[in-house]
């Protein structure tokens, strides 16, 4: 099947070379990096995880909704997701390719990533990742190529080949609870030390992947003749403003907490994020505005999505919100929740993080390698798609 | 018996700590026994078992107390400490460059280095003092619980949190993991920002996360760590088994009243201070 990457209209060709001038960009950053070291960053002493991981934490959410289409669809049988939830197994492909990336990116030491596996270690949260992250992507290749292979000859998937999807259910949890758990689990951070972090990733995930999805299947059906259906999108974007609502919800517990019990551990790093904190009679507030942006584009975007006119009737606007959502959630997740978490440091100084263009280039380059592999597989997905129509 | 008091000299350092070496060795030989009877005392005794009680002692467990009277009164001490250290670990002069920086031992406030203690109506001596940090070489680190490849771990002998510089991979998990601020990555080559070289202690490359080490290497030539060394015959800084009642810092520990940073984490710093 991999031979329909090669054949394409020019604005096929146009694209993929769009996206392989940001990875070139990304290459030649990433060796300025390789070779001085990741003094090329914006991170510090005081904030030693920046863009890269934050890039990956959100992606794992993405990789992660791709199971609000598996499981409706296969466990529930939910027949109206038939030509989407492909769309959802290759998205989760190219997510944890880009997780993967973000992770290489951001070691100090890349030659040395083996020693997870040499000198493995049940005790860290990173093994786990590892092992789920990988476990996950191994799963939704194996799947999604199969029951499409199957499609394809207009045969019945093979019996064996659902375990493994009912395995990826599980797994599509665990590997945002797993990353929740890098973070939940670390005494002295208190924004980070909050049972509530595992749930909040995974509906602020089922809603950000969902999103990305629904946004995809219009972009396909005008640039592919690729309809994914109506009814499936509905449904979809109900999904999605649920677990937008709930993500809601969960931030609100957590001003709550922090701010009724007035603990000042519990309530710094919010400070800091939503209005500013003050520090030696200075204010730092570097990410209150991206924070209220997101705020407000995540409630503005599910009234968007909430009201049936957008919903039903208007493809541009109701693409345009998902658009809006995806952009709240990803800086709700994607940049404020790590970035956050080292405000203050653990001796109660502040240092701001501000990424650096080259840190900015390497995350675009993979960035738009994730999307060059999710061109591909979504090429093979849509043809084999056309091939069974004629 | 000779052999064993010979390792014990290596994994301890005890020859430097004022004349502990035989009781040291008594309790190394009969480990068992000695845990045993002092397991079951909290059980019986007066005190509860709180939250924060550490466990019965096994084995050698380095510590270390800092009298911040001693400091207070003699400022330049702690410079002294802090310099030996730099200049016996060949750690980089960024010049302040809070981005780069490396730092083992270092200064803070009152207020930075114990936040969960009230810093309202402070004496004017802590006020005015700078605090010694460095890593409380916790009897449950965080930074060990995190690292996915056992790069930083607790040496069993005595209780040190080591690193091995060759296996990280600079993930800079453990940084997260640290409640005490106490781990420096480096983010460039540091070698070229090292003042002073001493080929008795490797330098480091680029990428990888590294802090204070307790003289492991001092230690197994039978020295005392270099900002011990420092401060000798002052007594602003004294090393020493923690679990060995004989030892001069237990003997202090039992005499004063010392805090340690941050004790509801449940880390069991093994650094005590002195205020
Ligand atoms: S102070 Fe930090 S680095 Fe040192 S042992 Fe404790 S957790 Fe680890
Ligand atoms: S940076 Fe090195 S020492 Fe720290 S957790 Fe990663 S591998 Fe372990
Ligand atoms: S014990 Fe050794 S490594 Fe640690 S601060 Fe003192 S001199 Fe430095």
């Amino acid at each position: 099947m991999i031979e329909k990457t090669l054949k394409g209209k020019p604005a096929y060709w146009i694209w993929l070379a769009f996206l392989g001038m940001f990875m070139a960009v990304g290459v030649a950053c990433y060796v300025r990096q390789y070779l001085f070291g990741l003094g090329l960053t914006g991170m510090s002493r005081d904030v030693s995880w920046g863009l890269y991981i934050s890039q990956f934490t959100f992606l794992v959410g993405v990789a992660a909704g791709g199971v609000m289409l598996v499981l409706p669809y296969y466990i529930h049988d939910y027949k109206v997701f038939g030509r989407i939830t492909i769309l959802g197994e290759f998205l989760a492909i190219a997510a944890i390719v880009m997780c993967l990336l973000f992770i290489m990116a951001d070691l100090g030491q890349p030659l040395r990533a083996l020693n997870v596996v040499l000198h493995p270690t049940p005790n860290s949260m990173l093994f786990y990742d590892m092992i789920v992250l990988n476990g996950y992507l191994f799963l939704n290749i194996l799947c999604g190529w199969v029951i499409l292979t199957a499609e394809r000859k207009q045969v019945h998937p093979p019996k064996w080949i659902y375990f493994f999807v009912y395995l990826s259910i599980p797994f599509a949890v665990s590997i945002h609870t797993v990353t929740a758990m890098l973070y939940c689990g670390l005494p002295g951070r208190h924004f980070w030390l909050s049972a509530i972090i595992a749930p909040r990733f995974l509906a602020s995930a089922f809603a950000a992947g969902p999103a990305l999805i629904v946004l995809i299947s219009l972009i396909l059906k005008r640039v592919a003749n690729y309809d994914a259906g109506k009814e499936a999108i509905n449904k979809l974007v109900t999904i999605m403003i649920y677990s937008a609502l709930l993500n809601l919800f969960f931030i609100g517990l957590e001003f709550f907490v922090g701010y009724y019990s007035n603990i000042p551990g519990h309530k710094e790093t919010l400070q800091y994020l939503f209005f500013g904190l003050e520090h030696h009679g200075h204010v730092y507030n570097n990410l209150v505005p991206f924070m209220w942006a997101s705020i407000i584009f995540m409630v503005g975007s599910i009234a968007m999505l909430a009201t049936p006119a957008i919903r039903k009737g208007n493809e541009f606007l109701l693409g345009l919100a998902c658009l809006i959502l995806f952009t709240g959630l990803w800086i709700d997740k994607g940049l404020g929740f790590v970035f956050g978490g080292f405000v203050p440091n653990p001796l109660l100084e502040i240092t701001e993080y501000i990424p650096t263009a080259n840190e900015l280039g390497i995350a675009l380059g993979i960035w738009a390698t994730g999307f060059f592999v999710l061109t591909l597989l979504y090429k093979i997905a849509v043809n084999v798609e056309h091939e069974i129509e004629h | 018996m000779d052999k064993q008091r010979r390792k014990f000299l290596k994994i301890a350092g005890a020859s430097a700590l004022a004349g502990i070496g035989a009781p040291a060795l008594v309790k190394l030989t009969a480990g068992s026994a000695y845990a045993s009877t002092h397991g079951a005392a909290p059980a019986h005794g007066a005190a509860p078992a709180t939250g924060h009680a550490e466990a019965a002692p096994t084995g050698v467990r380095l510590g270390m107390v800092i009298d911040m009277r001693v400091i207070a009164d003699h400022p330049a001490l702690l410079d002294k400490a802090i310099s030996s250290c730099t200049e016996a670990h060949n750690i980089p002069d960024f010049a302040g460059d809070r981005k780069n920086e490396i730092k083992w031992i270092w200064k803070a406030p009152f207020g930075s280095v114990f936040t969960e203690h009230s810093t309202s109506h402070l004496p004017k001596m802590v006020q005015d003092t700078d605090f010694a940090v460095l890593c409380n070489h916790c009897d449950d680190p965080p930074c060990v619980r995190a690292c996915p490849t056992k790069a930083t771990f607790k040496v069993k002998a005595n209780g040190i949190v080591a690193m091995d510089f060759h296996r990280c991979i600079g993930c800079r998990f453990c940084m997260a993991a640290c409640p005490y601020g106490a781990r420096s990555f480096n983010w460039q080559d540091p070698r070229p920002y090292v003042k002073k070289y001493n080929p008795d202690f490797p330098t480091r490359m680029r990428g990888v996360v590294e802090k204070c080490n307790f003289c492991g290497e001092r230690l197994a030539l039978g020295k005392e760590p270099a900002c011990v060394e420092a401060c000798k015959g002052t007594g602003a800084i004294v090393f020493g088994d923690l679990n060995d009642p004989q030892s001069e810092i237990r003997q202090i520990l039992d005499r004063e009243f010392t805090i340690q940073r941050k004790p509801s984490l449940g880390t069991k710093p093994s650094v005590f201070y002195i205020v």
